[in-house]
């Protein structure tokens, strides 16, 4: 036994994705369909007011709003700021301000990028207008970003007191729902009682940590006893042999998995841990695995952990021996 | 010795405890475990209770920040939930943990809780990360990052005559000074505004990103005056939400905060202290606004969330701060207030009171 010290941290690389399909509600449907040929829709709220992104309900009385009606593609931003420095998957890869827009018959405002040449030609109170995805599916990224407006020589107006035309929201080939991409690059790093487990495999050695209070010996360990919520802390070296708890017989193969079934799955309790662990059986058809059964790890050239377990070849342990961790 | 002057609710309850973390850029030799269960031990120890003896147990954390499934359930080791204990946990800030908590005091089903929250902003990047909480239809494919959201509120703010950025970089100046008492804080002392992060908001107006814990225990009654020289008793507690889209607000007010205010009656009495969950320099100027306060209250005197902004943690350390300084006398009634989601959009407010001599 050897009290732990601070090992060397380890890190690693972890990605983890979520395509979510979404489907969409009626509003949002006409909404999207609209982008995709270049159409701004908005719906109106009780008191008349026209929303815009469309919300399905309204945002005051939650009622279920259904009315449509077109806006334009041209408005005046309502707030700003100046990304010097765009993050990925932002819409545009240059500097560019993020704004809210109000559109042309709108009461409320869009998000989206505003392409300036820089935070001197961007106010509060500008004209843009939408510049057009050049491929357009359905979905908030048809607006490829904002562009300023007010140079144009044919920029007209917002005509005054004309409320916006009345939409039936209907497209041919509507779109139904979205596929919401999202990738998040994380670097993992598993804290000290891990990284002690980890860094022992490498040397083919199984090591946990003994409770304090109850001592119990977790493999592996995570640092904390989850019985006694202290800290684990003196390192245990177990095994490497151990005895099989419990057992199941494999008869699916795995996808991607090099394995013939049936196989052997067991948890095993190594010599000197207070539970156990699972693992392959190996080395011995897969029905005369039994528990009881005393087996050892076998190790591959470079691996990071056993490849499976064999028989050693003992007497099987005594029930009594292995019953408290079942 | 009197109870709590302006109690509204069937039971007394009290924050008799709070610890937390030193807040740090990175704790890469710590797991989450081992991160929390240090704060565990330390307010648990404070009133003498061991974890079997807590009612109930209440946490917040996001799986998102260090992109660990099923965090929370790990966590749990640091409590010890053996044998079994009662237990919940919400996937947002412990503000709203400790909302729970309360509930179930009042209920008459627990008489104590421990209510813990922590953020692990390290593995990944929490600016990023963030616009996974954004409407998925209409923001999040557009990947507006939390300090692009936060700017625009403070444009709006500039535009309507608010404030400007001398008045935004005073705000930075001062949190990070008052942090230079605070032994926990990330940032202490003069740190320069530096360049623009999303103008117009400069890195100074951004709140440093980091990993942290906080813990706090509630109790009911007379069990409150046992376990603490001086409770800090909740006498209002509300949350209340505003509309996703920010094209829908108002971003320069925060009518929520002003409503879970009057429901908390804060606004009944004065009061010398409040702690604000304003992680950008502009939104303390929004929560000023809402609340009222004057010059006579100390706003953030821990140094707020521009000194430390553990997420999932840093709205519970404003009560925990707060309730801290009834706890020594330092304030007879404060108020607490946390946020959750882009620009303001939830906000919960507490307020808190020492008995009278």
């Amino acid at each position: 036994m050897t009290a732990a010290s601070p090992p060397e941290v380890l890190r690693a690389p972890l990605v983890v994705e979520f395509p979510f399909t979404r489907s969409l509600g009626p509003v949002q449907s006409a909404f999207l369909t609209g982008l995709r040929e270049s159409v701004v829709l908005g719906v109106k709220t009780s008191d008349g007011r026209v929303v815009v992104p469309p919300v399905e309900y309204d945002p005051v009385t939650s009622e279920e709003i259904r009315d449509l009606v077109e806006v334009a593609a041209t408005g005046t931003v309502t707030t700003w700021a100046w990304n010097d420095r765009p993050r990925p998957n932002q819409p545009l890869g240059t500097p560019f301000a993020w704004a809210l827009v109000k559109l042309d018959g709108a009461d409320t405002a869009l998000l989206h990028a505003l392409d300036a040449p820089g935070p001197d030609a961007v106010r509060t109170g500008m004209r843009v207008r939408v510049r057009w995805a050049a491929e357009r599916t359905g979905a908030i990224t048809d607006i490829a970003c904002f562009e300023p407006y007010e140079d144009a020589p044919d920029a007209p107006a917002p005509a005054p007191g004309a409320g916006p035309a009345p939409h039936d929201g209907v497209f041919e080939d509507a779109v139904t729902g979205i596929v919401a991409e999202a990738r998040l690059d994380y670097v993992y790093s598993p804290g000290r009682a891990q990284t002690a487990y980890i860094n022992a495999l490498s040397e083919q050695r199984t090591v946990g940590e003994r409770c304090p209070s109850c001592h119990k010996v977790y493999v592996p360990p995570r640092g904390a006893c989850p019985t006694c919520g202290v800290a684990t802390t003196d390192q245990v070296e177990v095994g490497p042999a151990g005895t099989v708890t419990t057992f199941c017989i494999v008869n699916i193969k795995a996808k991607n998995l090099d394995i013939e079934v049936p196989y052997v799955y067991a948890h095993i309790a190594l010599d000197g841990a207070g539970l156990a662990l699972h693992g392959r059986i190996g080395g011995i058809p897969y029905d005369q695995v039994r528990m009881g059964l005393r087996v050892e790890p076998v190790w591959t050239e470079g691996g990071r952990y056993p490849d499976h377990y064999r028989p050693t070849g003992e007497p099987d342990a005594d029930y009594d021996a292995y019953k408290e961790l079942i | 010795m009197t109870g709590p002057r302006t109690s509204r609710y069937a039971r007394d309850v009290a924050v008799v405890a709070f610890a937390q973390s030193d807040h740090l850029r990175r704790t890469d030799e710590l797991s989450e475990v081992e991160m929390v269960m240090p704060v565990l031990h330390e307010v648990l120890a404070a009133t003498g209770l061991k974890a079997g003896e807590i009612g109930f147990t209440c946490s917040g954390s996001s799986d998102y920040l260090a992109g660990r499934a099923f965090s929370f359930t790990m966590t749990l080791d640091g409590v010890g939930a053996w044998p079994p204990i009662s237990e919940s946990h919400v996937e947002m800030d412990g503000a709203w943990a400790l909302y729970e908590a309360w509930v179930k005091i009042q209920t008459g089903e627990a008489d104590t809780a421990l209510v813990y929250s922590y953020g692990k902003s390290s593995p990944g990047s929490v600016r990023d990360v963030l616009t996974r909480q954004l409407d998925p239809y209409y923001l999040a494919p557009l990947w507006p990052d939390s300090v692009a959201l936060a700017a625009l509120q403070a444009q709006a703010l500039i535009d309507a005559g608010e404030t400007d950025e001398p008045a935004l970089a005073a705000i930075a100046a001062r949190s990070r000074a008052d942090a230079g008492t605070n032994p926990h804080a990330q940032l202490r002392g003069a740190v320069p505004q530096g360049d623009y992060q999303v103008r117009p908001l400069r890195t100074g107006d951004c709140p440093p990103v980091g990993d942290g814990v906080a813990a706090v225990v509630l109790a009911a009654g007379d069990l409150a005056r046992q376990l603490c020289e001086r409770p800090a008793w909740i006498t209002g507690i509300d949350h209340r939400i505003e509309a996703h889209g920010l094209g829908l607000r108002d971003l320069t007010d925060s009518p929520s905060t002003r409503t879970a205010a009057q429901h908390a009656g804060f606004f009944d009495a004065p009061v010398d202290t409040a702690e604000l969950h304003a992680p950008f320099s502009s939104q303390e100027v929004v929560l000023r606004k809402a609340l009222g306060l004057g010059d006579t209250v100390a706003v953030n005197p821990s140094g707020g969330a521009l000194a430390a902004n553990p997420m999932m943690a840093a709205g519970l350390i404003r009560i925990g701060e707060a309730a801290a300084r009834i706890h020594r006398g330092a304030s007879d009634r404060a108020v607490a207030h946390a946020t959750s989601g882009p620009c303001l959009q939830q906000n919960l407010v507490a307020v808190l009171e020492g008995d009278r001599a």
